[in-house]
């Protein structure tokens, strides 16, 4: 049983519990299914932060390891291996935080086949959790090609109008990266006769080109799921059609899954393509930037105006890791965690009042800060979070992202120039051009439409979904030194060994 | 012929003479109680596989080297008797229900069987040939087997000319390999061609001609015409046994002839092999997007299939991993045939008289009213694509890990490219299945509900617990001369 009683096996598998309780659940038992989720989630998170009890923030290292044989034969070497450290701690805890409030998120929005959508969310859970924990690429191919499928249908069964076409194009898009990176996986796996990464940096030594493309082939997978331009067109899809808590997930966790992989898969395992290719990802990352605020700006829908946001945020994230410097990459872990918080509120937020009026169009709204002030409040405050006011959460991620990549501009660093940093800068105020246009739209003037004049204000679980996420959008954006400290040995090792490696090879 | 001989085919030989016994028995069993027949036929297949495991270890070459008892045949006969325990359990009620219950369907399928173990164990070419008529002859009957339905009696005659067609060619290539070498033993045939006696251009044309009959069966592009027809005419049960059985029998045969015997020809052979390999995968899987029929589908799915384990007969020829080749092409057909099985389960489950309920919008809303069936076959549509945590993935990573290691990436990259495509429609199988309104009925019966479910869990549990399985397969290897 050492491997069952396992912190990290705990706390990936824990919700299966839950999913063998659903099984045994009626169909019409609705509100038995949403508790068996909602206390299964807690739980997981209760897990989770027993993790981070045992978690020695200043050792650099994967911590908590599992590392047990699993297929070793025929020339296989896999093992059952699951670790921790400073880069994927707070993304876990991001997981474990954000379901239960989906969960909850869902109480009355959702009421058809109840049972099976609480499944297939802790199935998603599982999968999340285990793609940040594996540390063998068979295992982590196992749980990232896994959440597809029950992301496919939370988007296919439960989403809008066009979930069908939506459903199939996210699965077909992020299946297509993946298939590259599994023939990569099978290159590493043969080349170094084990699958366990941390065995993989240790031998390093790829040539140069086959680094290059070896590479590409992660970082389609990644770049699909991050999404980067020019590769983002089934996330409005996605988002558009998929539920609110799909879409909470989706974008507050599924979308890390690819700046994750990047982190902990591309920089360590090819540090010279990383080198290289930096600039030219930097140049996807800031088009990113740009043209995600300005697509965002042109919508009418809110939650596809959220979408693009995403697109714009992520492209932050992206620009930090390859700025391959401890600011830039403690910006863009950081930055991972805000987007999850500012844009799944966002979308919870989204969510409240399509529940109310069915239409998620910004002109059919006005002055709603007269009918539902409670809401308007949250709504600002999240906004103010999203578009990087100083003192909330995304001014930290974005200004140190941005500290990042100036220093990184020097001629001889990774990225060469300061355009990058400049251009970045920009779609800052993009950003507070996009949001506060909708903030002003909704929210402000005079109530001119009839069917507003009714709406109800937040129901008291609706803010319980609400306050938590509003509690680390302050503490991060007030005090995150806690968060840095985290993560800053962890990445400073990182950078260190890809440093030398580069070196090495050059 | 000394008693190590019969010993090695022991297990053929009681089951032809439990087969022929059962034909007088059946005589004498009331129509009413004809699931005897049944019973008695799948307690024969288990015996016969008794008599397989216990004799792991004993006599391997047998018959003066005609006849070859390695993990290689072990680890084969055993799929062909599950295969045939299956296909018994799917027909029990669904023959019954179709108004097609004859014990003949019993006899032949064990006769099939029979053919099938023979082809396991032959070692040399005139045997192969003899294999491959006893296994094919009986599936000709059995396609069939809801005669006067037309589309059965069209599906048995377009097999049975074509296979005897097939058939000629093989017999032809044989004829050629004898001419080449003077010889018909594998075995001697590689000492033919190491000790330089042999025509070696002669011996290729033999060996392409062997190449395009057994292509013919297990459904290879450009010889695959015959399948879909074949497999929307044959009743439910026989499609689902043809699909996984003969398909096995005809990678045994190539297997074992090419890698044991045609070493040599590796330079030559290789680049055709690919080029089939990848017309097979992108014909099967480009067209059964276009189908809206269940079963064809199916059928051009299996043409996909395989081309994924001619992938890994591709690389034969490199020494370095020929062994992988023979393991992961077996552990491939393993996951092939728990993934089948339980998908033609599914379809028999919804399959109507008068061959209704088969076509793709007829799984309408499968998932609300029974929503394991619609998780199972769910399990086995994602198998198909090979998206984890199932068999299917497990048996893809192994067969592209071969393939890369034998130096063809971009074989592989093909492969998984048609992988994706293939996901397209495998998953409108999903789509429909939950994302659409409807009515199905189904057919619920007891043998059908655990063959889906055992296919279901095992296809989904393996894939954890599969080291034993890959082990099996990777000791599966041949007797080498």
């Amino acid at each position: 049983m050492n491997f069952l009683f396992q912190p990290l096996t705990l706390v990936t598998f824990f919700p299966l519990l839950g999913v063998l309780v659903l099984l045994f659940l009626k169909p019409e038992q609705k509100n038995a299914a949403r508790w068996t989720a909602l206390i299964t989630s807690l739980i997981t998170f209760g897990i989770s932060l027993a993790v981070l009890a045992q978690f020695d923030q200043n050792n650099p290292n994967l911590q908590l390891v599992i590392d047990l044989p699993w297929i070793q034969v025929a020339g296989f070497n896999i093992s059952y291996y699951l670790g921790v450290d400073g880069m994927s701690i707070l993304l876990v805890l991001l997981t474990t935080f954000l379901t239960p409030i989906s969960i909850i998120s869902t109480w009355t929005a959702v009421e058809d086949r109840v049972r099976d959508f609480m499944l297939f969310f802790l199935l998603l859970e599982v999968g999340m959790v285990g793609v940040f924990l594996a540390q063998d690429l068979f295992l982590f191919y196992i749980f990232w090609e896994f959440t597809l499928v029950p992301m496919y249908f939370l988007i296919g069964v439960w989403g809008g109008p066009r979930r069908m076409y939506a459903a199939v194009k996210f699965f077909l898009y992020t299946m297509a990266g993946s298939i590259l990176m599994l023939l990569a996986i099978l290159w590493l796996g043969i080349y170094g006769g084990s699958f366990s990464v941390p065995d993989l940096i240790a031998k390093g030594g790829i040539p140069a080109d086959i680094q290059t493309w070896l590479f590409l082939a992660f970082a389609a997978a990644f770049a699909i799921k991050v999404p980067m331009w020019p590769l983002h067109s089934w996330l409005p899809d996605a988002h558009v059609e998929a539920p609110t808590a799909g879409s909470v997930i989706l974008a507050g966790v599924l979308l890390k899954m690819g700046t994750y992989g990047f982190l902990r898969f591309n920089l360590p395992l090819f540090p010279q393509a990383s080198y290289q290719f930096a600039p030219w990802i930097a140049v996807l990352a800031v088009i990113g930037i740009l043209y995600g605020a300005m697509v965002s700006y042109a919508q009418k829908d809110v939650k596809k105006l959220v979408a693009y946001s995403s697109v714009s945020h992520l492209g932050f994230v992206m620009l930090g890791l390859f700025a391959l410097n401890a600011q830039g990459v403690q910006g863009g872990i950081l930055q991972m965690v805000n987007h999850g918080l500012s844009t799944g509120a966002l979308f919870l937020i989204v969510g409240m009042i399509y529940e109310r009026r069915h239409t998620r169009d910004m002109d059919a709204f006005g002055g709603l800060w007269k009918v539902m002030p409670v809401y308007a409040v949250l709504t600002l405050i999240v906004a103010l979070s999203s578009m990087g006011l100083p003192g909330l959460n995304g001014f930290v991620g974005e200004f140190t992202i941005l500290l990042g990549a100036w220093e990184a501009g020097a001629v001889g660093n990774a990225l060469n120039t300061y355009w990058f940093a400049a251009l970045a800068a920009v779609g800052v105020i993009l950003a507070a051009v996009y949001i506060l246009l909708m903030f002003q739209k909704m929210f402000l003037g005079p109530v001119d439409k009839e069917e507003n004049r009714i709406l109800k204000d937040l129901h008291w679980r609706e803010i319980v979904t609400l306050v938590p996420l509003l509690v680390f959008i302050f503490w991060i954006g007030l005090y995150p030194k806690p968060f840095f400290d985290l993560m800053a040995p962890a990445v400073d090792k990182m950078l260190a060994a890809i440093q030398v490696a580069a070196l090495a090879i050059q | 012929m000394p008693f190590n001989d019969i010993l090695a085919i022991l297990p053929l030989i009681a089951l032809v003479a439990w087969t022929l016994l059962l034909i007088l028995v059946d005589l004498f069993i009331p129509k009413e109680r004809k699931w005897l027949t049944a019973f008695l036929a799948a307690l024969g297949l288990l015996l016969c596989m008794g008599l397989t495991i216990a004799q792991i270890g004993g006599p391997a070459v047998a018959f003066n080297g005609m006849v070859v008892f390695d993990g290689f045949a072990v680890f084969l006969s055993v799929l062909f008797l599950g295969s045939g325990l299956v296909a018994i359990a799917l027909a029990h009620d669904y023959l019954r229900r179709m108004d097609i219950d004859r014990s003949e369907y019993y006899f032949l399928l064990l006769f099939s069987i029979s053919g099938m173990l023979l082809m396991a164990i032959a070692a040399d070419l005139i045997l192969v040939f003899m294999a491959l008529e006893l296994l094919s002859i009986p599936l000709y009957v059995m396609a069939g087997f809801a005669r006067p339905r037309l589309d059965s009696e069209e599906a048995a005659l377009k097999y049975f000319l074509l296979g005897a067609f097939s058939g000629g060619f093989v017999v032809y290539g044989v004829a050629l390999v004898f001419g080449a070498t003077g010889t018909t033993s594998l075995a001697s045939v590689v000492a033919a061609v190491d000790g330089g006696t042999a025509n070696l251009a002669v011996l290729l044309i033999g060996a392409a001609l062997i190449l395009v009959g057994f292509g013919f069966k297990v459904a290879v592009v450009p010889f695959h015409m015959w399948t879909p027809d074949v497999y929307q005419g044959s009743p439910s049960s026989v499609t689902a046994f043809m699909s996984v059985g003969a398909k096995a029998a005809g990678f045994a045969a190539l297997l074992r002839v090419f890698v044991t015997a045609f070493p040599a020809l590796a330079q030559d052979i290789a680049p055709v092999l690919w080029a089939l390999s990848v017309l097979t995968m992108i014909l099967g899987n480009v067209v059964a997007i276009a189908q809206a029929n269940i079963k064809r589908m199916l059928a051009y799915s299996s043409i996909a299939q395989a081309g994924y384990i001619l992938m890994a007969l591709v690389t034969y020829g490199n020494g370095d991993v020929s062994d992988d080749a023979i393991a992961s092409a077996l552990f491939f057909l393993l996951a092939y045939t728990f993934t089948s099985f339980g998908a033609w389960a599914v379809v028999i489950a919804l399959e109507k008289e008068e061959g209704k309920g088969l076509e793709l919008k007829d799984y309408a809303g499968l998932a609300r009213k029974y929503p394991a069936l619609a998780a199972a076959m769910t399990v086995f549509m994602l198998s198909f694509i090979g998206v984890p945590p199932t068999l299917g993935f497990v048996g893809k990573f192994y067969l592209f890990r071969t393939v890369i290691e034998g130096g063809y990436i971009g074989l592989a990259l093909i492969g998984v490219l048609t992988s994706l495509v293939s996901a397209f429609y495998y998953l409108r199988v999903v789509v429909i299945m939950y994302m659409w309104d409807g009515d199905p009925e189904v057919r619920k019966e007891t043998w059908l509900n655990i063959t889906t479910l055992a296919a279901a869990v095992a296809t989904v549990l393996l894939t954890i617990f599969s080291t034993p399985l890959i082990r099996w397969a990777s000791q599966a290897i041949m007797r080498t001369f």
